[in-house]
């Protein structure tokens, strides 16, 4: 028996040193193929002479743009967009994959060895943790304009049609028997933006105080029934499950909302002030220096501040960055009271730091004896 | 040497050392390397560190809802899986095999799914929910609301595990105590509880070890109250969303450890019990 048991494993061992020999050897045979194959781009890319080339030789490429959830139908349109620009301007064909899911996960996923080209991320700070980590250089966040953030957000109310409870700004949110949706700070990027908004009006609103906001923050989030772990799951908690009188939502999502399940139902409210969201972009450099796609990487981004660009973004309920393009869409973005990120709390990762970790405000807010 | 002959006996499967090989390959590519490569992510981790993760009101308050909402699904899993085995075992009904398929359906079904159905349902406003709130109920977004959702996706383990057993008891026993004057109840107990007794505490145990791990399912209807309807995978994902690997290890290990204890306590209650019977 031992003897058999010792030879099992043996075999076993055997097998799992083949098996990884093998998986080595397949692994770098893939790579000197890939880079073998992009080859002729990146050099295309890099000498000035070789662009000068007839059109056709450049080979086509494909890049992968890594962005959160409510992005979706934004992008659908601005890849196709931007490949016809593309192809259109060097010959070159550009097919985009997009991925999509929480901000997060999805620089989670980058971190562990999705070949992003470039993210389009909810929150500055998943960028950072990319930087951290050295995927991404340092300073990509005044790489392109307005902080790197091609189209802009807020933060909204969502109300039941007729707005039942009256509610007009941030303090509204706290009178008795006021319902307010909002997901998790702990787990969504938009609720993040939510929190921070609501903090900086009670900061506007106490001298500054931040004991006076704390409470405040305190005293809202008693008034919340349910934490969802995403925004999309707190639109569906207040719009299908029919709870609470209030969601704090992206502007965007709230315009969705109200488009897709009826006029009838739902009032967007639009607080006194806001935070100006800022969801940024950053190209991955350490894999856009291996795939040889740094040049079309750019070009992506940069298109997003192109009038083409903005006019798609604003169209996804995006606020435009460009001055012409804002006031064409004057009126469908209406103009309020918006503090940045920068303006009230600093970096990201300060703000990471004393509000959201572990121990932070909004551990304490629910944490008693704390 | 007979053991040695025991092992070199000619089997259906050849060669014992490839066959054996094999199985630990794929033991190893599937459970033991994942495990380990878990064990390695809390490397960066102080017993300091791991102590003051663990203990933390937040944590401590998460293991608490996770645990008692498992094992309550578990339990009520118990009694209502044993009762639908029986009613497939000894019964004959029109539509029987449907029924029989219907129960593994939640082991096919993505638990997400379970549980956006599940919150629509028995949401204030949800079919089943609108009749229970006026009677001063609440399901979705309470303790009841998890142990519901952990009920569904536990019921087919307990089911599984007691139906062969009942399939193989056989009927002459039962009928021979009762002509030796045994009642219904005392059949119940002396003759068929001892032979279910293990396979039941097989099928708490896993449904109970599943519900300690879920997701899914119960995001959706617990509401993520912290303090009070918030459960430890949750935790582990929060503390992922701050890149904290460590401390997201650090959770994950403690469940590991706890469902590890509770699977290796069974397994020596039901050797125990299955000695007793004997």
């Amino acid at each position: 028996m031992r003897k058999g048991l010792k030879k099992g494993l043996l075999t076993g061992f055997a097998l799992l040193l083949t098996a990884g020999l093998t998986a080595c050897g397949n692994n770098s045979g893939a790579e000197s193929g890939s880079s073998a194959s992009t080859e002729p781009a990146a050099a295309g890319s890099a000498a000035p002479s070789a662009a000068a080339s007839p059109a056709q030789s450049k080979e086509p490429v494909e890049l992968l743009n890594v962005s959160y959830d409510p992005t979706r139908e934004l992008y659908e349109n601005y890849n196709k967009a931007f490949s016809a620009y593309w192809e259109k301007e060097t010959g070159q064909k550009v097919t985009i994959k997009q991925s999509h899911g929480g901000s997060g996960k999805q620089s989670r996923a980058v971190l562990d060895g999705l070949e992003a080209d470039v993210v389009t991320l909810a929150l500055g700070y998943d960028i950072d943790a990319l930087q951290t980590a050295g995927l991404i250089n340092e300073g990509w966040q005044s790489k392109y304009e307005h902080n790197s953030s091609p189209y802009t957000s807020t933060i909204v109310f969502l109300v039941r049609k007729g707005n039942p409870k009256g509610i007009k700004d941030w303090p509204d949110l706290l009178k008795d028997g006021v319902e307010v949706i909002t997901p998790n700070p702990k787990t969504s990027g938009g609720a993040r933006w939510n929190y921070l908004a609501a903090w900086g009006y009670a900061l506007d609103h106490n001298n500054n105080d931040e004991a006076k906001a704390q409470e405040f923050l305190k005293n809202l989030f008693t008034h919340v029934p349910v934490l969802d772990t995403g925004a999309r799951g707190a639109t569906t908690t207040f719009v299908e499950r029919g709870i609470g009188d209030v969601l704090l939502a992206w502007e965007n999502e709230a315009y969705l909302s109200v488009n897709e399940l009826g006029k009838d139902k739902f009032d967007i409210v639009y607080p006194s002030e806001s935070i100006l969201a800022e969801p940024p972009v950053a190209v991955v450099d350490k894999v856009v220096d291996k795939k040889g796609t740094r040049e079309v990487a750019d070009a992506y981004l940069k298109y997003l501040y192109s009038e083409e660009g903005q006019k798609i973004a604003a169209e996804n309920y995006y606020r435009p960055t460009l001055d012409s393009v804002k006031e064409e869409y004057k009126s469908k973005f209406p103009d309020i009271k918006l503090f940045t990120l920068a303006d009230k709390f600093g970096t990201w990762q300060e703000t990471q730091q004393k509000h959201f970790n572990d121990g932070g405000v909004f551990d304490q807010i629910y944490v008693p004896g704390k | 040497m007979s053991v040695s002959a025991k092992a070199t006996r000619r089997g259906v499967l050849p060669g014992f050392g490839l066959t054996m090989g094999y199985s630990i390959l794929y033991l190893s590519l599937v459970v033991l390397i994942p495990l380990a490569a878990l064990l390695f992510n809390s490397t960066g981790l102080t017993f300091a560190k791991f102590w003051s993760v663990a203990t933390d009101p937040r944590v401590l308050a998460s293991y608490r809802v996770s645990l008692t909402t498992a094992a309550a699904a578990a339990l009520v899993d118990g009694l209502l899986g044993l009762l639908l085995a029986w009613v497939l075992v000894r019964y004959r009904f029109p539509g029987k095999r449907i029924f029989d398929a219907l129960i593994d359906l939640p082991f096919a079904l993505p638990t997400a799914v379970a549980g956006v159905s599940l919150t629509a349902l028995y949401s204030g406003n949800g079919w089943i929910g609108s009749l229970l709130e006026p009677l001063g109920i609440k399901v979705a977004f309470t303790p009841l609301g998890i142990t519901l959702a952990l009920m569904f996706i536990g019921i087919p383990f307990v089911v599984r595990t007691v139906q062969p057993v009942l399939e193989d008891l056989e009927r002459d026993t039962e009928e021979a105590a009762a002509t030796l004057g045994a009642g219904r109840w005392r059949i119940f107990r002396k003759v068929l509880l001892p032979e279910l007794i293990p396979p039941l505490l097989t099928g708490f145990a896993l449904a109970f070890a599943r519900g300690i791990g879920e997701y899914g399912s119960v995001v959706f209807i617990s509401g993520n109250m912290p303090m009070r309807t918030e459960i430890a995978p949750l935790l582990i994902m929060s503390k992922l969303e701050q890149y904290d690997y460590a401390g997201a290890t650090a959770v994950a290990l403690l469940l590991l450890l706890i469902s590890f204890l509770m699977l290796l306590v069974i397994n020596m209650l039901q050797r125990w019990t299955h000695k007793a019977s004997r």
